[in-house]
């Protein structure tokens, strides 16, 4: 079985016979293609046997594609709209309307930044109360201008501060999502990353939900749970396991209605694959939603989060 | 203490399996034991620094509603362990243990009676049920509680003693933020007053939800309220905290709650409030 070690050993030969075979002249493209087959069939073999673990990792992986990385991919046109109108501009949660296959949507995305600096600007993902009233502004928009709603999800949680607690941050979250449940569009959300508890669900109570192959979605991170439940930061692992917040498990229990395939390792490898499978599975989703009449849409929107949580006792009865 | 293994092999000292509470309890202000068999002599407050200890849902329901007027709307369902959960203890002995010492089939009581003679429905929660988390039950309570006030035209009184979202329930738990504010948006179409009470605890799922679209929001002295904890924010920010962070001075002060009372001046509060809610004739 090849671990991490080997597989970065075999990753180094190949780049090393490929620079032999640039400078030397040397044709070494048979040995290079037999190579990058074994590297390839290790890399499948070590993401099938996954942990929940190693999951959590993928999704926070630092070259995993971002908010605005995906946005621009995915959609065109895309117009950001700033601003609050009470005082701030969030730069972790973002949006405004774009294009997505021809038709007008109001996007909302978290965006972690991509180099340090943005990074640290917008606080890795981790928005604030500006950022959910911002929110809350383009949903009204959306809603007055019938664009259909569209949130991508990728937070560790939303900004534990001095700050954002002066401002109401619990506020800000309960009326974003009474504000998502309310819309009279479509609305549609994504969790690419990290779906990171109030701060991801303040945008996520949509229509339909999806994951990404490697994104997590879960109530607390398994670091929190760890301390709090096993009051031991170690067994992180063990929480991420137990608090069955990979795209498997959550579609079983019927939380999400589909996971969008990633390339083999994970988004990051092929970033373009990744873009065109989400655009994909958005425009479908996008474009089922938009057949259901909105008297309809919003009943079952009510009934799917009314019954939140019921699926399995629901099942167990039909049983 | 007993030792048990836990899932990595060790040998860890777990706490015991209790079934009724401790004897004694300590105050969480000022650090004094006190005999909990008293506590009802002195109201429930410390005798060293006046502080509120906890009321049972219980007791809380008794001192808001008039004698004898209380009938339970509860839907005495229990957890189904959505996740079948276990850390350094199964969830399912949590939730047993906290039944066996509550008297409650999870962290809420809710039930219809009287305020001065005017009907309303109370949704209390209770903290000694795994820190008044809200998991599948809490939010199926809320919800109903809120659906039967919009269809009967009654008045809800929510009082919030919550830690935040019942780890154990993972999603499921997530998904009773949604489940409440869903159902507090179908009460909004109703003329029907929604009123919180924030004691101590009110943080963190429950707070992000329901517990912070009342019509009135009414703290309780010596309440916390806050989203994020205190070591939680000092962690991840590695700012210093004001004093005063996150009590109901600083919620009054930053315009989350309308009112800060007294425990002993709670009940009158929400019988004025309800009164000067109820009598719109427009539309």
């Amino acid at each position: 079985m090849a671990d991490d070690a080997s597989i970065r050993a075999l990753e180094e030969k190949v780049a090393e016979l490929r620079t032999m075979m640039e400078s030397g002249g040397v044709d070494l493209s048979e040995e290079i293609a037999l190579l990058e087959k074994k590297l390839f069939a290790w890399r499948r073999d070590q993401y099938a046997r996954m942990s929940d673990w190693d999951r959590v990792k993928l999704a926070r992986h630092p070259e995993r594609p971002r908010g605005l990385q995906l946005v621009n991919a995915v959609t065109e046109d895309f117009y950001e709209l700033r601003g609050d109108r009470m005082g701030g501009d969030d730069p972790a949660l973002r949006g405004g309307p774009a294009l997505l296959d021809g038709q007008r949507i109001m996007l909302l995305f978290h965006h972690r930044g991509s180099t340090r600096e943005e990074q640290h600007s917008c606080r890795y993902g981790m928005s604030t109360p500006q950022g959910y009233r911002k929110a809350m502004r383009l949903m009204n928009i959306a809603n007055r201008l019938r664009l259909p709603v569209l949130s991508l999800v990728d937070t560790p949680g939303a900004y534990p501060g001095v700050q954002s607690e002066e401002q109401n941050i619990a506020a800000a979250i309960a009326e974003s999502i009474s504000r998502t449940l309310s819309l009279d569009v479509p609305s549609l959300t994504v969790i690419l990353g990290e779906g990171g508890s109030g701060g991801a669900i303040a945008i996520a109570a949509t229509d339909r939900v999806l994951m990404m192959e490697n994104a997590t979605y879960s109530v607390i991170s398994p670091e929190g749970a760890a301390a709090i439940l096993w009051k031991d930061s170690q067994a992180a692992p063990q929480a991420a396991q137990a608090l069955r917040l990979t795209a498997p498990p959550l579609i079983e229990l019927g939380f999400i209605d589909q996971i969008v395939p990633e390339p083999v390792g994970g988004a990051h490898t092929d970033p373009e694959a990744t873009a065109y499978e989400l655009r994909a599975a958005v425009s479908n989703h996008l474009q089922e939603l938009s057949s259901i009449p909105l008297d309809e849409l919003k009943a079952l929107r009510y009934k799917r989060y009314r019954n939140a949580g019921s699926v399995r006792a629901a099942a167990d009865q039909e049983a | 203490m007993p030792i048990r293994r836990d899932d990595r092999g060790r040998y860890v000292e777990v706490e015991p399996r209790r079934t009724e509470e401790t004897a004694w309890l300590r105050c969480r202000e000022c650090g004094e034991l006190v005999f909990r068999r008293k506590l009802k002599e002195t109201n429930h407050i410390c005798q060293r620094c006046g502080a509120y200890f906890f009321l049972t849902a219980h007791e809380r329901v008794a001192s808001l509603v008039d004698a004898d007027s209380f009938e339970p709307l509860g839907l005495e369902s229990t957890s189904p362990d959505p996740l079948q959960f276990v850390d350094i203890r199964p969830y399912q002995e949590r939730l047993e243990e906290a039944q066996s010492i509550t008297g409650l089939n999870d962290a809420i009581l809710v039930g219809r009676g009287t305020l001065d003679g005017r009907p309303l429905v109370v949704a209390v929660m209770d903290f000694r049920f795994i820190g008044g988390s809200m998991g599948q039950v809490v939010g199926d309570e809320i919800a109903a509680a809120l659906e039967y006030c919009s269809q009967e035209g009654v008045p809800i009184v929510l009082v919030v003693a919550s830690g935040g979202a019942r780890v154990q329930e993972g999603l499921v738990s997530l998904l009773q933020m949604a489940k409440t504010v869903a159902a507090r948006n179908v009460l909004a179409e109703a003329a029907v007053p929604f009123i919180a009470v924030l004691t101590y605890p009110s943080s963190g799922g429950m707070l992000a939800s329901v517990g912070s679209l009342a019509d009135v929001t009414i703290a309780e002295q010596g309440a916390m309220i806050g989203f994020a904890g205190p070591r939680v924010i000092e962690q991840t920010t590695g700012e210093r905290l004001p004093a005063g962070f996150q009590t109901a001075g600083f919620a009054l002060e930053h315009g989350m709650v309308d009112q800060v009372v007294t425990r002993e001046s709670l009940r009158a509060e929400l019988a004025r409030a309800l009164s000067v809610l109820q009598g719109g004739t427009h539309g």
